[in-house]
């Protein structure tokens, strides 16, 4: 098979929705960003003091209107208690990115057509705690019969579709933190072979509980230097970064076959422009040296991106953990870009909301939407002394202005899981 | 109406997300309270952890009303 893009059926974003440290709703949250404001404080979500890391990326509460988390506005209170906050997250970025499409099925076949896959990394965490100390303190009758599908990774699709109505194919992903671009990627697939006309897609993500936080502790994986300054933190790229901060929320777009969307005269916010995966097969946790898991997940998107080359990208949205592994990330897109790297600009989002691990990749490819249709590159925050330095622009601080055609987003996960995503202004 | 009844009520109200006007003695857990397999396994758990009873799953499938939950659990304290 030659590597077109489409396969005749080219698939573009027609709805956006994102729930992040720094609010609930998609354009608040970019409004934010590109101010450079950080999601980044103290844990409250329970007391993290007997734990070296006590800094994460917590969802807001408050009213909707001013980007808080009002859980009533989205699921109803009596089923709240039904779905771990994995679920709750996911489901208020993704009725957010349903009602920004416009998309209602009218009839039995559009409904057929439409299918969801919005995966997580982890699941419902906090929901197993629970339950295993109420079977721990031998009371393993009481266990609640919504146990199960409060923990299971694919509920927040089921919910979706019970909500919609949707009946085409219900999917979820779990590929730790490529999960987001993996679940885009794979739906954008579904859409091009056929298998649907319209994919809800993302993934969504809330371990910020004492399990959660203590089990990427013990593996060495978060930033244990700034509890008194939160806001400093994560810093990927610079000289000081000691680890990532974790982020909780979700990222969820609509996609739809093009034809599908001029026919109902739908927005679109870009176009899929091509997706890459890759396999690491070095170690569970660390990349390997220069990070050809990452290049090879680069040239993949590319390859089947129907002909555009590391001339044509303008910003890649780096994985940029905040850990030593930015730089072999660094390594590797210096390597993919070679001379057009000099006109490249790179920034890491984690910078400001902490990583969202299977959310990260969707909430950042919708970042990527954003700066393609504003031409603005939202900023790294706190790189105060890069590491290393590169001839790749790396947005210290502020935003910048820059004109933005095409983006490229990278995520990768523990297992050594790579997957990149190619997202481009749409031309008829 | 009992002690047993006052409670059983405000537990029904408080798992289903019900108006406490529609929880009369007659009121179907399904039919008309909206309750799906799962909620009539957990609003059995939950009466018996209010009010210390064991309710084996042959006579949970047979609670069907508010009225069969207040009877079976009278009739358990009863004995």
């Amino acid at each position: 098979m030659s590597g077109t893009a489409t396969n005749g059926r080219r698939v573009v974003v027609t709805g956006i929705g994102v729930v992040s440290p720094l609010a609930v709703g998609a354009e608040l949250t970019w409004k934010r960003l590109i101010e450079g404001q950080s999601g980044i404080g103290r844990i409250t979500h329970f007391d993290p003091s007997e734990l070296p890391a006590q800094v994460a990326g917590q969802v807001p509460d408050g009213p909707t209107a001013e980007g808080g988390l009002t859980l009533s506005d989205w699921v109803p209170v009596k089923d709240q208690k039904k779905m771990d906050r994995f679920i709750h997250l996911g489901l208020a970025a993704a009725i957010q990115a349903v009602e920004d499409s416009g998309w209602k099925p009218e009839d039995e076949d559009g409904r057929c057509a439409t299918g969801v896959m919005i995966g997580s990394g982890i699941g419902g965490l906090q929901t197993i705690y629970d339950g295993s100390l109420t079977v721990s303190s031998g009371k393993a009758r009481r266990l609640s019969p919504f146990f199960i599908p409060s923990a299971l990774i694919n509920l927040i699709s089921g919910h979706l579709s019970i909500r919609y109505g949707f009946k085409g194919p219900n999917h979820a992903v779990v590929t730790a933190c490529a999960t987001g671009v993996h679940a885009i990627g794979d739906a954008s697939r579904l859409i091009q072979y056929g298998d649907a006309d319209v994919m809800v897609a993302g993934g969504a993500e809330a371990a910020i509980c004492s399990l959660g936080i203590a089990g990427f502790c013990s593996a060495r994986a978060l930033s244990t230097g700034s509890n008194d300054d939160p806001t400093k933190a994560s810093r990927p790229w610079d000289k000081d970064r000691d680890g990532f901060i974790m982020g909780e929320g979700a990222g969820v777009v609509v996609l739809e076959e093009l034809e599908h969307a001029k026919r109902r005269g739908a927005k679109i916010y870009g176009e899929i422009g091509g997706y890459g995966m890759s396999g690491d097969a070095y170690h569970i946790t660390a990349p390997a040296e220069g990070h050809n898991g990452a290049f090879r997940a680069m040239k993949a998107a590319l390859r089947n991106s129907g002909g555009l080359t590391t001339a044509d990208i303008d910003y890649v949205n780096a994985h940029g953990t905040s850990t030593m592994a930015d730089d072999l990330e660094l390594d590797a897109v210096e390597r993919f870009f070679g001379d057009d790297a000099k006109r490249l600009a790179m920034s890491s989002t984690k910078s400001a909301i902490g990583h969202l691990l299977g959310a990260a990749g969707a909430v950042e490819a919708i970042f990527c939407l954003q700066a393609i249709r504003d031409g603005i590159v939202p900023p790294t925050l706190n790189l105060d002394n890069p590491a290393r330095e590169s001839v790749i622009d790396r947005v210290a601080h502020v935003a910048q202005e820059r004109k933005i055609d095409v983006a490229l987003s990278n995520s990768f996960g523990f297992g050594g899981t790579n997957a990149s995503i190619i997202l481009k202004r749409f031309k008829d | 109406m009992s002690d047993i009844a006052d409670k059983v009520k405000k537990i029904v109200v408080e798992h289903l997300g019900v108006d406490e006007s529609k929880v009369t003695p007659d009121a179907s857990f399904i039919d008309d309270l909206g309750a799906d397999s799962l909620d009539t396994v957990e609003l059995v758990m939950a009466f018996e952890e209010a009010f210390s009873v064991e309710i084996p799953e042959d006579a949970a499938e047979k609670i069907a009303t508010v009225k069969d939950a207040i009877d079976y659990i009278e009739k358990q304290k009863a004995a």
